[in-house]
């Protein structure tokens, strides 16, 4: 079956009011290009569940999401994500705001088709008391309390892959594929955006087979986007744009806001994008972080 | 070993914060930020060879290492992989003892790292977001480093939004003892602590060099336990300075704390 697509098509594909995981992990990997997509579309009132960084304070500063279901939303190197700080201390969205662990287990309990994964993370915080939805309940064995982590069940989920073939195989080389298995599986769709779309012979090698951490049942659409993950990293191909990233952050505290950032950079398609912020070989040059 | 002559208080407090991870063994030493990424593996290269450690990223290390751009032809000691997923798998087998620095800790230990101020759906400041700390402080040992000891940080009554739960009894999940929550050691710009006082109330075990016991309870929102004797916190040693130096080739522990103040102030 052949899947490729374009980003046009994936967010056809999505519709007002749906709840989207996005894979990647705070400045890592995301899938920014399918985001930038949802900020040229009409779509809105969307609930993202991510590990957020710039996917989550963009599309929170285009007035796309109604809710996030996060448990931190950072830049790393810049701590507190502009856009998404500005969201919350305005009140202009709901949250669900629940541990690292806690989002691996709903997403888990998503995949599995089971309403809930028991466990004692969340107990005396306010991640249980701010959040009437999430039960604390008895257990049948023991004579202790468990939080029953609510399976996130996904419309679909955006990820981005360095590398996938046209039926959905996608490769993760970088060194942690994070939690995007979790989310592919506990989504209805999962979009994947790839660096590069290679044939399927190029996973005959178990080494780079090695590297598929979901199988392709799980992909419903393939898009070939070069530097799709920019500003954000995609290890080994590039590492995550201090200098942009410091652009988008310091938009946040000019007059025009998220506007002039759009205005400068967002573009009419990815290749405008690109463009803006120097071209696909500056992109593709950008050194991998040092941790 | 003696004492060294000169050093700075950041190198003191790493110094103290790796005394955390001294008598615990073969469990993941993770240290978030410089000071205590350096405690842990200035613990792993002297007193405790057996604990283990991260690059940070997604592998382990047979060897910390060092802060900072490395060398190109720089090869870290790999010994497994260690993405984030597998993380947690560590983490709720409780074989990890995490130093973090949250923005708030009150009196119980609970700490704060999500929002400050006006409502919990309106905050005035929001920070990162309550991150592993609800699983952290419920599964394994955490200790906890401040740069900046005042009363913003150690607040007075409950902090503004809990992410780590401490020895708050109204808190205490059921079926759960307060035994149960173990927060070691506390190191501040101005002090080590740990909440060995009666009934878990926080307790000064020792004095950083020139620090008085007026300046640090000046400085905490709520009341210290003071035993009869605090002792000076120990002093670097050489052999320990030169380790540090090492494993923070760029000195990135100059920039931890405000000015970079000299470890002995008396």
């Amino acid at each position: 079956m052949n899947k490729q697509m374009t980003a046009t098509e994936v967010v056809a594909q999505l519709e007002d009011g749906m709840t989207v995981g996005i894979g990647g992990w705070g400045p890592r990997r995301k899938p920014m290009a399918l985001v930038r997509e949802i900020l040229r579309s009409s779509l809105k009132d969307l609930t993202i569940v991510a590990y957020g960084g710039a996917d989550v304070g963009m599309l929170c500063a285009a007035g796309k999401v109604k809710k996030v279901v996060f448990a931190f939303v950072s830049l790393d190197f810049i701590p507190l994500e502009p856009y998404f700080r500005q969201a919350r201390q305005s009140g202009s969205i709901e949250v669900m705001e629940i541990d690292e662990g806690m989002m691996l287990l709903g997403l888990r309990a998503a995949s599995w088709g089971i309403p809930f994964i028991p466990t004692e993370v969340g107990l005396g915080t306010d991640v249980i008391t701010q959040n009437p939805g999430i039960k604390v309940i008895d257990s049948p064995y023991d004579e202790k309390e468990w939080v029953a982590m609510p399976a996130l069940k996904l419309d679909a989920s955006l990820i981005h892959a360095d590398k996938a073939d046209a039926r959905g195989v996608c490769q993760i080389a970088g060194p942690d594929h994070y939690m995007d298995d979790w989310f592919a599986r506990a989504a209805v769709k999962t979009f994947v955006s790839c660096d590069e779309l290679v044939e399927s012979e190029y996973f005959h090698d178990p080494a780079q087979a090695r590297m598929v951490h979901w199988e392709r049942s799980m992909t419903s659409g393939v898009v070939p986007i070069a530097g799709g993950a920019h500003p954000t990293s995609c290890s080994p191909l590039y590492g995550f744009d201090v200098a942009h990233f410091k652009a988008y952050a310091a938009s946040a505290k000019g007059e025009g806001g998220f506007k002039d950032y759009v205005q400068k950079y967002l573009g009419a398609s990815e290749q405008e994008y690109q463009n803006n912020v120097g071209g696909l070989d500056a992109i593709c040059a950008i050194e991998l972080p040092t941790y | 070993m003696t004492a060294a002559a000169e050093y700075t208080l950041a190198e003191l407090c790493i110094v103290a914060a790796s005394k955390s991870f001294a008598n615990e063994g073969e469990v993941l030493g993770t240290g978030i930020g410089v000071v205590p990424r350096l405690a842990a593996s200035l613990a792993m290269k002297t007193t405790n060879p057996d604990l283990m450690m991260t690059d940070s990223e997604a592998w382990m290390l047979s060897e910390p290492n060092p802060i900072g751009s490395r060398a190109p032809d720089f090869v870290p000691s790999t010994e497994s992989w260690m993405g984030f997923s597998r993380i947690f798998d560590n983490v709720w087998s409780r074989k990890r003892h995490a130093m973090l620095g949250p923005t708030q800790i009150d009196k119980y230990g609970q700490s704060n790292t999500s929002a400050l101020g006006g409502s919990y759906d309106k905050p005035k400041t929001m920070m990162l977001g309550a991150r592993g700390f609800p699983g952290n402080s419920i599964s394994h040992p955490n200790s906890f480093f401040v740069p900046g000891h005042n009363t913003r940080v150690f607040k007075e009554g409950e902090c503004d939004f809990v992410s780590s739960i401490g020895y708050n009894p109204a808190r205490l999940p059921k079926g759960h003892s307060l035994d149960d929550i173990d927060i070691r050691l506390v190191i501040t710009n101005l002090c080590v602590m740990d909440f060995g006082g009666p009934d878990h109330q926080i307790r000064l075990v020792s004095l950083h060099p020139g620090v008085s016991v007026e300046e640090v309870q000046q400085n905490t929102g709520y009341p210290l336990h003071i035993p009869a004797e605090v002792p000076t916190t120990e002093a670097p040693t050489q052999e320990q300075l030169d380790i540090i130096a090492a494993l923070d080739p760029h000195n990135q522990r100059a920039h931890q704390i405000l000015d970079n103040p000299p470890g002995n102030r008396s």
